[in-house]
């Protein structure tokens, strides 16, 4: 057990990376002011928990759970579990992009911005003149 | 098998189809198509009810072929099926109250698709009430967070859509932590069915592994959920969110959407991650301040708002932060004092949206104080709906409020740590409530005075019938709560034992 934690690191790189990615993602979503930009960050928040998931269902020197010739040993393939949760989620992260663009490109035709503060400022200047 | 266990299943599937069909009908049709809906998944939802109630346990309901631990369940009890009805209910008074808005606030060409978001709505929050898998909790947690993204746009106004966006990134700030608090939970256990799941998370916590994981998880899936629900310092986008939608859409949101979240949270937090590891790990702790926070931040901003549609709207700041504050008692009392309050709220939120749309009306569609002086007088039902949903919201004897504040305070006792706090915050926020919803209530009941603006010529003179019916309804609806309480305590507390 004397490892130390930079090398646990290094043996899970992928669960790493995919951590780190989500922290990139949720900061840019909570934090950037362009709303495209902010879309982006959803993605690499959403793509960063699929690789975690991805990553976990591996299993070293296993195939694909795709039946060819025959079903094989249990052993032979890897756990598809995490792959149809990926699956799933990506199906649920499309969707939520594309409604979150097309509410994005209804508020630039309206204001001529994608910064959000400046969207709130106008539609509330806008709500006052009425 | 008896017929009676497939209904959870029906109702959600009977929902679900319901949208889709109604984006080939008129608006028309599809209004009378999601009212009768609404209806018979209600009644299903009963009728479940009374099975649960007459064999006294809970079942499990295989979906597909593959059994436990593989496949997906659906899981219906005493507490499920109670929460549904009530969703039901507060969902068909909602939408009959709002009809006539939502006919003037939606374009007619869309009024089908504003009526497809109530289905989509309904069926995600049944599911998110029956469910017995994380994963489909998942994704029916986007459905409705979509639902709930498309009530809120659909009135094209500037401030609509903004506060769309805005809602729109929070609940995704919530999900994505959600999500990846799923996968951790993945990870450690093995499971996505939750009873499975919990005899993993058991096991690991006898032998004392993934300790950290564990912590994260739970941590990530209160943050995530509690976003989503609006608890105090996440709560930035409700205002506008509630205060901008329809009236339908803002009775919805405001009564049902969060509290499915709060369900999903209870549910997890019992059937999975288990109750005395959240207390152990002091998880509890952090929900019952933010909680404790929210009851008196909400209150404070209500009191300085001029909107009174927002004002409504950041009460129920404070309310979310009662249910938190229930749940982070980390007692068994604590946690039916907070279901108990998630139906009072339901029915009083909705009552107050409802009621004041009656009272904008008579005043020019102004939601200012000076506008509605005197407004009870120009709709008398719409000034006693209000009236009584403020008086519920303050904690009036006889309506639901009262009943959550007693069971607030009475469960306090059980906890000698936090008996002080939770003792003084309750009082607190009590007369804070008093402070903004009787001013407004004084207005109501005032009479204009000689120098207030003149109001708009096409003031309407007399509210729908189907809005008086639907604030009659809801009076009803909290007289009943407040005053028949006991046997609704009972269902929850004998719905809780069964989730271990």
């Amino acid at each position: 057990m004397n490892v130390s934690l930079l090398q646990h690191l290094a043996m899970n790189i992928e669960e790493t990376a995919s951590i780190i990615l989500f922290g990139i993602g949720f900061t840019i979503l909570l934090l950037h002011p362009n709303l495209v930009k902010k879309i982006m960050g959803m993605n690499i928040m959403d793509t960063a928990t699929y690789l975690f998931l991805a990553a976990k269902g591996y299993i070293t020197g296993r195939a694909v759970p795709i039946v060819v010739d025959g079903v094989q040993d249990v052993e032979a393939y890897i756990n598809p579990v995490p792959s149809g949760l990926v699956l799933t989620g990506i199906v649920v992260s499309v969707s939520t992009t594309a409604l979150m663009l097309a509410l994005v490109v209804r508020l630039y035709e309206r204001y001529h911005s994608l910064d959000l503060d400046e969207i709130l400022i106008l539609a509330k200047e806008e709500e006052e003149q009425i | 098998m008896s017929f009676v266990q497939n209904f959870p299943f029906f109702s959600i599937i009977l929902a679900m189809f319901s949208g889709i069909v109604s984006s080939v009908l008129s608006g028309k049709k599809a209004r009378n198509l999601t009212l009768a809906m609404i209806v018979v998944t209600t009644a299903l939802s009963a009728g479940t009810l009374a099975f649960c109630l007459r064999t006294e346990e809970s079942y499990t309901y295989m979906m597909g072929h593959f059994p436990a631990p593989w496949g997906n369940e659906i899981r219906a009890g005493v507490l499920e099926c109670v929460t549904a009805v009530l969703f039901g209910v507060v969902m068909f008074l909602s939408v009959v109250g709002g009809l006539t808005h939502t006919a003037e606030d939606v374009e007619e060409s869309k009024l089908n698709l504003f009526y497809i978001m109530i289905d989509l709505m309904l069926s995600s929050l049944l599911a998110l009430v029956y469910t017995n898998d994380l994963f489909t909790a998942y994704v029916f947690v986007e459905i409705n967070t979509i639902a709930g993204c498309g009530l809120i746009m659909i009135r094209q106004k500037g401030r609509s859509l903004s506060a769309a966006i805005r809602y729109m990134v929070m609940s995704q700030l919530g999900s994505g932590l959600f999500l990846i608090g799923l996968s951790l939970l993945y990870d450690v256990t093995g499971h996505l069915l939750m009873s499975p799941a919990k005899e993993s998370v058991e096991l690991l916590v006898e032998a004392g592994r993934y300790k950290i994981p564990l912590l994260m998880i739970m941590a990530v899936i209160s943050v995530g959920l509690a976003i989503k629900s609006g608890l105090y310092p996440f709560h930035y986008w409700i205002p506008d969110t509630y205060g901008y939608a329809t009236p339908t859409g803002s009775a919805v949101l405001s009564g049902l959407v969060s509290k499915g979240y709060i369900f999903l949270l209870i549910k997890i937090f019992y059937r999975v991650l288990g109750r005395e590891n959240l207390v152990g790990t002091h998880m509890v702790n952090v929900l019952y301040l933010f909680g404790v926070c929210g009851m008196i931040m909400g209150s404070l901003h209500a009191i300085g708002e001029k909107d009174t549609r927002r004002m409504i709207a950041y009460s129920s700041v404070a309310q979310i932060g009662y249910i938190y504050m229930g749940i982070g008692l980390g007692t068994t009392a604590g946690m039916v004092a907070s279901i108990f309050h998630i139906f009072a709220h339901s029915a009083t939120k909705a009552l107050l949206f409802i009621s004041a749309v009656g009272l904008y009306e008579v005043s020019g569609d102004r939601k200012d104080f000076v506008s509605l002086r005197g407004a009870a007088f120009r709709n008398p039902l719409a000034g006693v709906g209000f009236s009584i949903g403020a008086l519920s919201m303050v904690g009036f004897p006889m309506l639901s409020g009262f009943i959550s504040k007693l069971l607030f305070a009475t469960s306090a006792l059980g906890s000698p740590e936090k008996m002080m706090p939770t003792l003084i915050v309750l009082a607190l926020s009590t007369l804070l409530n008093a402070v903004y919803f009787l001013r407004l209530v004084i207005t109501l009941y005032s009479r204009r005075r000689p120098g207030d603006k003149p109001l708009p010529e096409q003031t309407i003179v007399k509210s729908s019938w189907m809005l008086r019916f639907a604030i009659i309804c809801f009076i009803g609806l909290n007289l009943v709560l407040g005053m028949s309480s006991q046997p609704i305590v009972q269902a929850i507390t004998d719905g809780l034992a069964m989730f271990d």
